[in-house]
């Protein structure tokens, strides 16, 4: 009998089916992975089952009796832990502390913590996985493979049946991923079931027993890892239909705008080149943690520690002496994707928002003409289409999509050449969707370069000119638009495409 | 569909939130002066309103100064000790140079230690609060070293023009009380300094992303605050006509209280320099009146502590709201 069975999983979030009638299932001593896009509803699944969500549909069966989570200790306590990308540990507490948290043996009166037997049962429990760790060792000082280890003694101590690693190998060196490996063997002999979820597919299949697939919330199908190969799991992975229709204008492409040569940032980003021609989208694609925001940010200057060149109209400016204050002068503009944490001022006025980056065309001697900026800002809201009950209105009161477009319209105001947009769309309405997709053809028809990076894929296909593929900090290629497609896109940013 | 232009353009230029802040300080300003006009006959006299306006101008010029550094969402603790200070150097100079020309070094040395905050802050992206906190500290320090713990007296006679003098009949702590609200106003509503001091208060990281250099603006900011407490430092040995290591103590958490009281928050980002002023006269009134009605300062100590907290919970409910 299995030891987990999720059944007809349905969970819907505002506007969203996150998952449409899931099956997953789960042997004992078996690693059975997890595959899908970003946004397939890996992370979604594996929610519910440790019941940080509630599912609205389906069930969920252990040991085929059916049970119900109301939240994460109910999961916890049928054996149920999840080791998720960010740690939770505690860094500045010690192993046996933190693998104990929460859950202290405690002694004599007035109660405190027994240490002497928690550090014994820690010493037990790193001895059975041949750890090389003493239980008083801090955290904060520990690799990060190791921190990992620690992640999963803890999963390991709390008795725990079933362990969701997410992209355990996301942080760590190949060596960390060979240790890991083992001890994973070692839990599979004691009966553990690890449901495991990467990107990256060559391990997928070394590690993995079974592999199911995820496509926009939809179960796709289970292959035995030993019977499959990364071509069959990638065609599984994507074909996502292209629902909404974003038509593509032809552009007279021009000469290059921007260049960046040997772009690096140790542990982040490895001598990536590219360029980008007048009247161009350039995609950039990548799954999560392949760097392609990282690169942004070091093209704008946003971050220290950044090496290489680059170019804009010819001019170049050293990226290890790089700013955003240099940027925003040599004509680029920068979309974080986070809008609220990077772009917006939340609590000040849409005007404000709007000529924040290009108030100094407002500015006489230090002093802003007042009348010229109500100007300008009316004429931005007129042109971007922007719902607002008024200019003085603040930003928090508007919708994602037309926070957006302010956004837009404060670069668009600065008249910048070469708009970075990274994930434009996330989280806003069709609607809107479709006005940046045709705000974007109109800022390459008028003879500026977009740089545009999105997790939709179908997005990046119909809208990019060429499409930069990155895969671990590197770049894995760059592709023509004839030559595109989801697969290849894949391919490249699952580091399985064979050189060509 | 577009709505009307006209009606787009509407003048409120930040949150209907703020305005009744804004609101809130007048009704506690005309509240306080109800309740102290009908409790003291003494209050109401042309004699004590102008004691309340003297009174007000040191720890108004400090809460101004106090005010451009939390609408950045910092804090400055060390403006009480800067003024000490600025004084106490003021006074030293003025046994060699002119008056005229040690007031100008008692702006500069404020400026200098204010300088000195806001490039630590903004370099080591270091907390303000600890910075400050460390900086009045060893100004503290250097005044008693410097002063042997004494206060420095026999100023020249025209020192006096700072706490006593009249410029167009308006007394000249009074003058200068009004000079920097008028030019701080305006700086905040239509400068572009202005308007990166709320915007980098607003969100530090979307302004500098936004190709603004957050940290030239933020020790400009810091820089100011320093300046105006040099002014400060001026008016007050003006007032006392002597220099005290000690003096200003404590001035810092006041400025804090009456910046709060008039509507500022300390998320930075929301205040105005009318606010803060109004907010620094409520405070003085408080005092004043609680003092005409014979109540002891150890009590007066109690209710301004209590109002700082009720201010501070008002403006966390606002922003919860």
């Amino acid at each position: 009998m299995a030891l987990l069975r999720m059944r007809g999983i349905t969970k819907i979030f505002p506007g969203v089916v996150a998952l449409d009638g899931v099956d997953f299932d789960l042997n004992e001593g078996e690693v059975h992975v997890l595959l899908g896009e970003n946004g397939a509803g890996k992370s979604t699944l594996m929610k519910i089952l440790a019941g940080i969500y509630s599912a609205d549909q389906g069930e969920i069966l252990i040991h085929g009796k059916p049970v119900v989570f109301q939240n994460a200790k109910d999961a916890a306590e049928h054996g149920i832990s999840i080791i998720h990308q960010e740690f939770n540990l505690i860094p500045h507490l010690s192993v046996a502390e933190n693998i104990f948290i929460g859950r202290e043996p405690i002694k004599g009166w007035p109660a405190r913590i027994d240490f002497e037997q928690m550090n014994a049962a820690t010493a037990e429990i790193l001895r059975s996985f041949n750890l090389d760790l003493k239980p008083t060792d801090i955290v904060g000082e520990l690799s990060v493979a190791m921190r990992q280890m620690v992640e999963i003694a803890r999963a390991i101590s709390t008795k725990s049946k079933i362990i969701i690693m997410d992209e355990p190998t996301a942080a760590i060196t190949e060596q960390e991923i060979a240790e890991l490996f083992s001890h994973i063997e070692q839990l599979k002999e004691q009966g553990v079931g690890i449901i495991y979820i990467s990107h990256r597919l060559s391990e997928v299949l070394e590690i993995g027993d079974r592999v199911s697939v995820l496509r926009d919330g939809k179960y796709v199908g289970t292959r035995n890892a030993k019977e499959t190969d990364t071509d069959e799991l990638i065609r599984m992975m994507v074909g996502r239909e292209i629902t909404t229709f974003y038509p593509k204008e032809s552009v007279e492409i021009g000469e290059e705008i921007l260049v960046a040569s040997d772009v690096s940032r140790p542990g982040y980003l490895k001598d990536i080149s590219f360029s980008v021609r007048r009247g161009e989208v350039l995609g950039v694609a990548g799954l999560m943690g392949s760097g392609r925001t990282e690169l942004m940010r070091a093209i704008f200057g946003a971050d220290r520690g950044v090496s290489g060149q680059l170019f804009i109209n010819g001019r170049e400016i050293d990226l290890a002496n790089h700013s955003p204050e240099k940027s925003v002068k040599s004509g680029l503009a920068f979309l974080t994707e986070d809008r609220k944490g990077s772009g917006l001022l939340l609590n000040l006025a849409v005007h404000v928002n709007l000529t924040l980056a290009g108030l100094g065309r407002l500015t006489r001697f230090g002093v802003i003409d007042k009348r010229a900026e109500t100007d300008a800002s009316l004429d931005l809201v007129k042109l971007l289409d922007i719902k607002t009950p008024s200019i003085g209105t603040s930003v928090n009161s508007l919708s994602g999509g037309n926070q957006q477009k302010v956004i837009l319209a404060r670069w668009l105001f600065n008249n910048a050449d070469i708009i970075i947009l990274d994930e434009p769309t996330r989280g806003i309405d069709v609607g809107a969707k479709v006005e940046i997709y045709s705000i974007i053809n109109e800022l390459v028809s008028e003879g500026k370069a977009v740089i545009m990076v999105s997790s939709d894929l179908p997005e990046v296909l119909s809208l990019s000119d060429r499409i930069m593929v990155l895969c671990q900090g590197t770049l894995a290629g760059i592709v023509e638009r004839d030559e595109a497609s989801q697969e290849r896109i894949m391919e490249l940013a699952t580091g399985s495409a064979t050189l060509s | 569909m577009l709505v009307q232009k006209s009606e787009l353009s509407g003048e409120s230029r930040f949150s209907r939130k703020l305005f009744f802040q804004k609101y809130a300080a007048i009704v506690m300003l005309a509240v306080v002066v109800l309740v102290f006009s009908i409790a003291s006959p003494y209050f109401l006299t042309t004699t004590n309103l102008m004691n309340i306006a003297i009174q007000t101008s040191v720890i108004g010029v400090l809460t101004i100064a106090q005010l451009i550094v939390l609408l950045t969402a910092g804090i400055d603790l060390s403006v009480g000790a800067v003024t000490a200070i600025a004084g106490v150097l003021a006074a030293m100079m003025m046994r060699s140079v002119p008056v005229f020309v040690a007031t100008i070094g008692a702006l500069i040395i404020g400026a200098v230690f204010g300088y000195a905050n806001g490039l630590i802050i903004s370099k080591m992206k270091v907390p303000p609060f600890i910075v400050t906190l460390g900086m009045s500290g060893m100004l503290r320090g250097l005044n008693l070293v410097i002063t042997n713990g004494l206060p420095i007296s026999n100023l020249p006679t025209s020192v006096a023009w700072f706490g006593r003098g009249k410029v167009l009949g308006i007394p000249v702590p009074v003058f200068f009380l009004i000079i920097v609200t008028l030019l701080f106003q305006w700086i905040l509503s239509k400068t572009r300094l202005g308007r990166y001091t709320y915007a980098i208060g607003s969100n530090e990281e979307a302004t500098r992303l936004s190709g603004i250099n957050t940290a030239k603006y933020v020790r400009i900011i810091y820089m100011l605050a320093g300046l105006l407490s040099g002014l400060a430092g001026m008016i007050l040995i003006g007032r006392l006509n002597s220099a005290h290591p000690t003096a200003a103590q404590g001035y810092e958490v006041n400025a804090i209280a009456a910046s709060v009281i008039g509507g500022a928050s300390l998320m930075g980002g929301v205040g105005t320099a009318y606010g803060a002023i109004v907010g620094a006269f409520i405070m003085t009134i408080l005092n004043n009146g609680l003092t005409l009605l014979g109540v002891s300062a150890f009590y007066q100590q109690i209710a301004v502590g209590a109002i700082l907290i009720v201010a501070v919970c008002w403006d966390y409910v606002q922003r919860r709201a």
